[in-house]
């Protein structure tokens, strides 16, 4: 109150009564908007675990989830279905993380994990492995999968990044692109040498969350956690980083360091994503813009609602792909791609060149 | 076929002996002008600018279009003497050199030149016109509606290789045009939103594309995927035949609009101050264009990089601005020819598409482009 008193011209914003009543005002709008879109979560959350290709009726499902397996339907709900749901609200949420995590360090609203080169970088690990080991065991793979994200998004970030003020963003987006190119054309060379690896990286490669065992959710949640973590912890200087690097810089954030962190939350986020299910297109290119238009820019509210949005997006297009396709499925990261680039398009065509 | 023609605007040249800054007094050689050289045929009435050092370089790329295709004819697993590959050539070889030149290495090296510099030519016209150095067939969506279009042919209704062909043309032509429909707009910058349009839409068509491969059976898929990669394995001549006579109709339409094009590179208003028809001329350098992608497309599968890289590469080359077409095709088909070649020698006991080389090859080209637009940029 002390500010209001001596002058009631240049009060700092939210400092004097009414700001500070409208600010409260926000934060509150902002938790229930939260707990709302939390609450869209659970509910495609039980629509996922209670609708598939065979017909389980609800009381079935209930009983299954509290008192274990006792039939068919049982293993059904509890070693497909709920793995599945799991592993979408894990990966979905942390594909919305990371693509805000993009869109903030490279200051490009179009970011993408497919754009750093991640989603590549983990297939082609994952195809080399395979191609070597002669395994398909998803626990064994994760790991090829995920050092191969790491590398290919450190490569792309040393690429794009020797200059002393950091990746502007247009170099990074085409430092992606090249190193997605040679990747692609690896990971093609190696499927046609051997048949037997193309088998099964094409149904790899689409991306679905069907077919995963519990055990892959258990083993990539410390990633995603540590990820996910130390992204939210980088809320503060991205929202600085936004007024650019100069301005973040005169305003006490290490500019180099939150680009080195937010580039390693990336990788953990999108390494461990992408190897759990395979390359999933514009959940991380979409997500943020719809919760930016629900929070405003501010990181600290944007990356909760990121999270949640990506997991109930992800769910959500994964319940649609099996409803459609019955009693097949289209994998989740068709539905994605469908959903998704519409989105970009818009974007494209709304904002000034300018602005991308 | 007409000599590149230069750009209106006249850089120092130095080939050219009457730079604008050398003063009245000097006397210009007949039928020199600032940027080139003007060939004057009958009587003035047909004139014709050219710049020698242009000239110089399309002929340097055809002679090693012709070493390259020599060393493709003659080695291999069963060599054939140079003198054995001209005998073929002139219709009196052995009976086993002759189906080995005419019918196997042949097809596929007039197959390989044909398709490098029609993608050659058509990158050089989407990159002028986008006036974005990223600008390709593979960038604005046509490589990947082609591919969707095809794998949907092999995998859903099983047809042989001309349906494919033709529905690969369909494909790549329906996405260019809804792509330029949905890019289409006023202000300055389509060229930017087309490319990113096409982004957009060529990662819908891939995920697309990998959902088809899913369903289908194993023999299919990698029927499918050889298609994708884009190779030259099992060209024969009527493969050759329909690719030339589409070529025969489109380059010569594209080596019109190279002129028009140079002009638009001043921007909008000054081509269209000095007698371009801007709307007329950008129609008609696109439908060439992407025929050309469309046409190359159909006969060999979406073979990536060449139409990205062959501006690049003939720039340096020519020093010239403007639109460079004509070295830009010839650049393509010595890429193209070279690539084919080492592709099939670069690991023993199998031949690789040549897709998958001009994949490699190209995106660590566009690396190394990066890398020196980064040092032009910090100096």
């Amino acid at each position: 109150m002390g500010t209001a008193t001596i002058s009631t011209t240049d009060v700092v914003p939210g400092t004097d009564g009414e700001g500070r009543r409208r600010r409260t005002a926000v934060t509150a709008a902002r938790l229930l908007g939260l707990l709302l879109v939390c609450a869209l979560l659970a509910l495609v959350t039980v629509v996922s675990v209670a609708v598939g290709a065979k017909a389980i009726p609800p009381g079935e499902v209930l009983r299954a989830l509290l008192h274990g397996r006792a039939s068919v339907d049982d293993s059904v709900v509890l070693d497909l279905r709920l793995p599945r749901t799991l592993l979408g609200i894990a990966v979905g949420a942390a594909l919305g993380l990371a693509g805000v995590l993009m869109q903030a360090l490279t200051r490009n609203p179009l970011a993408d994990p497919g754009l750093l080169g991640v989603n590549m970088g983990a297939s082609a690990a994952v195809v080399v492995a395979i191609a070597l080991w002669h395994s398909t065991d998803p626990s064994f793979c994760v790991w090829f999968a995920f050092a191969g994200a790491g590398l290919a998004s450190a490569l792309v970030h040393l690429l794009g990044s020797r200059g002393r003020s950091g990746p502007p963003p247009v170099r990074l987006a085409l430092a992606g692109t090249a190193v997605s190119a040679v990747l692609s054309a690896l990971i093609s060379v190696v499927t046609l040498l051997r048949p037997d690896v193309f088998d099964q990286f094409r149904f790899w490669g689409v991306g679905s969350l069907g077919g995963q065992p519990m055990s892959v959710v258990t083993e990539v949640l410390p990633f995603l956690g540590a990820g996910a973590l130390l992204a939210l912890g980088l809320s503060g200087p991205l929202n600085t980083l936004a007024l650019g690097d100069d301005t973040a810089r005169a305003l006490g954030t290490g500019v180099r360091r939150t680009r080195l962190l937010g580039l390693l939350a990336v990788t953990l986020l999108c390494g461990a994503a992408t190897a759990a299910v395979g390359p999933i297109a514009f959940v991380g290119l979409a997500v943020p813009h719809l919760a930016r238009t629900l929070t405003g820019p501010d990181h600290r509210w944007l990356m909760p609602y990121a999270m949640v949005c990506g997991a109930a997006l992800l769910v959500g297009s994964d319940i649609l792909g099996r409803v459609l396709a019955r009693p097949g499925e289209i994998q989740a990261g068709i539905v994605t791609a469908f959903a998704g680039a519409p989105v970009f398009i818009a974007l494209v065509r709304r904002r000034r060149i300018a602005e991308l | 076929m007409t000599p590149q023609t230069a750009s209106p605007v006249p850089p120092a040249s130095p080939t050219s002996p009457a730079s604008p800054g050398s003063g009245l007094r000097s006397v210009a050689p007949r039928g020199a002008v600032p940027g080139g050289r003007v060939l004057r045929l009958d009587g003035g009435r047909i004139s014709l600018r050219w710049r020698p050092r242009t000239a110089v370089v399309c002929l340097l790329l055809t002679a090693a279009c012709l070493v390259v295709g020599a060393l493709g004819l003659t080695t291999g697993a069963y060599r054939v003497p140079l003198s054995g590959v001209l005998a073929c050539l002139l219709g009196h070889g052995s009976a086993a050199d002759s189906f080995i030149v005419t019918d196997l290495r042949l097809p596929r090296l007039v197959c390989a030149l044909l398709a490098g510099g029609a993608l050659g030519m058509s990158g050089a016209v989407f990159q002028s016109m986008s006036r974005n150095p990223l600008g390709s067939p593979d960038i604005v969506g046509f490589t990947s509606g082609a591919a969707t279009g095809a794998v949907a042919q092999i995998v859903l209704f099983h047809g042989g290789p001309y349906a494919t062909a033709l529905a690969a043309m369909g494909g790549g032509l329906v996405t260019a045009l809804v792509v330029g429909l949905v890019a289409a707009g006023r202000g300055p910058a389509v060229g930017h939103r087309v490319v990113l349009v096409g982004i957009g839409v060529s990662a819908m068509l891939t995920s697309l594309t990998a959902y088809l491969l899913t369903r289908a059976s194993l023999y299919e898929a990698q029927d499918a995927q050889i298609w994708l990669i884009g190779s030259l394995n099992s060209v024969t001549w009527s493969v050759v035949a329909p690719l030339a006579l589409a070529l025969a109709v489109l380059v010569p339409v594209t080596v019109l609009c190279a002129r028009a094009l140079d002009w638009l590179e001043l921007g909008e208003d000054t081509a269209r101050g000095l007698g371009v028809p801007v709307g007329r001329a950008r129609l008609v350098a696109a439908i060439a264009a992407t025929a050309l992608a469309a046409a190359t497309t159909a006969a060999v599968g979406p073979i990536t990089f060449v139409a990205l890289a062959a501006p690049h590469l003939c720039r340096p080359l020519v020093r010239s601005p403007g639109a460079l077409v004509v070295p830009s095709g010839a650049m393509g088909a010595l890429l193209l020819s070279a690539s084919d070649f080492a592709a099939g020698r670069v690991l023993p006991g199998t031949e690789l598409p040549v897709g998958a080389l001009t994949g490699v090859l190209g995106g660590l080209y566009l690396c190394r482009l990066l890398l020196a637009r980064r040092r032009a940029a910090r100096t």
